[in-house]
């Protein structure tokens, strides 16, 4: 699997609805438009809500995995 | 209804109408997942939801009248947690101080399960630029005056609130 280079990560481990949501939304929005975010999460309902999100708001969803028991998302910002 | 601005933002228009620390999440919640997704929110708080606009939150739970509510206790072995306590809704009508408990037991589990505190979600609420609109009518019936909410609100009636969903995406009465 490709190596994605994240700019900034953002630990949402043992937070429920809808604060991984509400963090990355603040997140994504420090960093510039081409870079990456790293967001990890253990709520259960991250995976589709980070789906749904990226969707909405516009922002690349590049990867989705899950290590060691944890979501990682990685996130592209593009608007 | 076609939308006055076909490319405004998605909106969210909410009606909150309970002041139960259990109903009270849903609004908040919804608020600030919508506009973390960029959407612009508005909630019109009514007759007991007013009450989540005061400055201090008094929210409490009742398992009277909520015979769904799963009684588990937030603390002990694993086994003890998943534990539903069967106990009938004459004992909760009957015990003095079995809402007081029921409150705290609520908000231990969802603090310890990682749930944000009402305070906090009201906040980012307000930091995420949600109009929050307190009804003027449930003022007057139950005797409330400006300066019994907090300044980030603003005070309305249906027409205010109904203008403003007639242009939403999504309407929900909760």
């Amino acid at each position: 699997m490709e190596v994605i280079k994240e700019d900034q990560v953002l630990d949402c481990s043992g937070l429920l609805c809808p604060l991984p949501v509400v963090k990355t939304s603040k997140a994504i929005k420090s960093l510039e438009i081409g870079q990456v975010l790293k967001m990890i999460a253990t709520d259960p309902g991250a995976p589709a809500d980070m789906e749904a999100w990226s969707r909405q708001t516009g922002n690349e969803l590049l990867r989705a995995t899950q290590e060691e028991g944890k979501f990682v998302f990685y996130i592209r910002r593009l608007k | 209804m076609a939308k006055s601005d076909p490319n405004a933002p998605r909106r969210l228009a909410l009606i909150a109408s309970k002041g139960t620390l259990d109903w009270a999440y849903p609004p908040f919640i919804l608020a600030t997942a919508a506009a973390s997704m960029g959407w612009e929110v508005g909630i019109f708080f009514t007759f007991y939801g007013l009450t989540l606009l005061r400055p201090k939150l008094t929210a409490a739970v009742s398992p009277l009248g909520n015979p769904a509510m799963p009684m588990k206790m937030p603390f002990g072995p694993e086994g003890f947690q998943q534990i539903s306590w069967p106990i009938p809704q004459l004992i909760m009508a009957n015990v003095p101080g079995f809402n007081a408990l029921a409150t705290s037991l609520m908000k231990l589990t969802f603090d310890k399960k990682g749930v944000a505190k009402l305070e906090e979600l009201r906040q980012m609420c307000i930091d995420l630029d949600v109009r929050l609109i307190g009804c003027q009518m449930t003022m007057d019936v139950f005797g409330f005056k400006r300066e019994d909410f907090i300044p980030e609100c603003e005070i309305g009636g249906a027409a205010t609130f109904l203008e403003y969903a007639a242009d939403a995406d999504v309407q929900l009465f909760i």
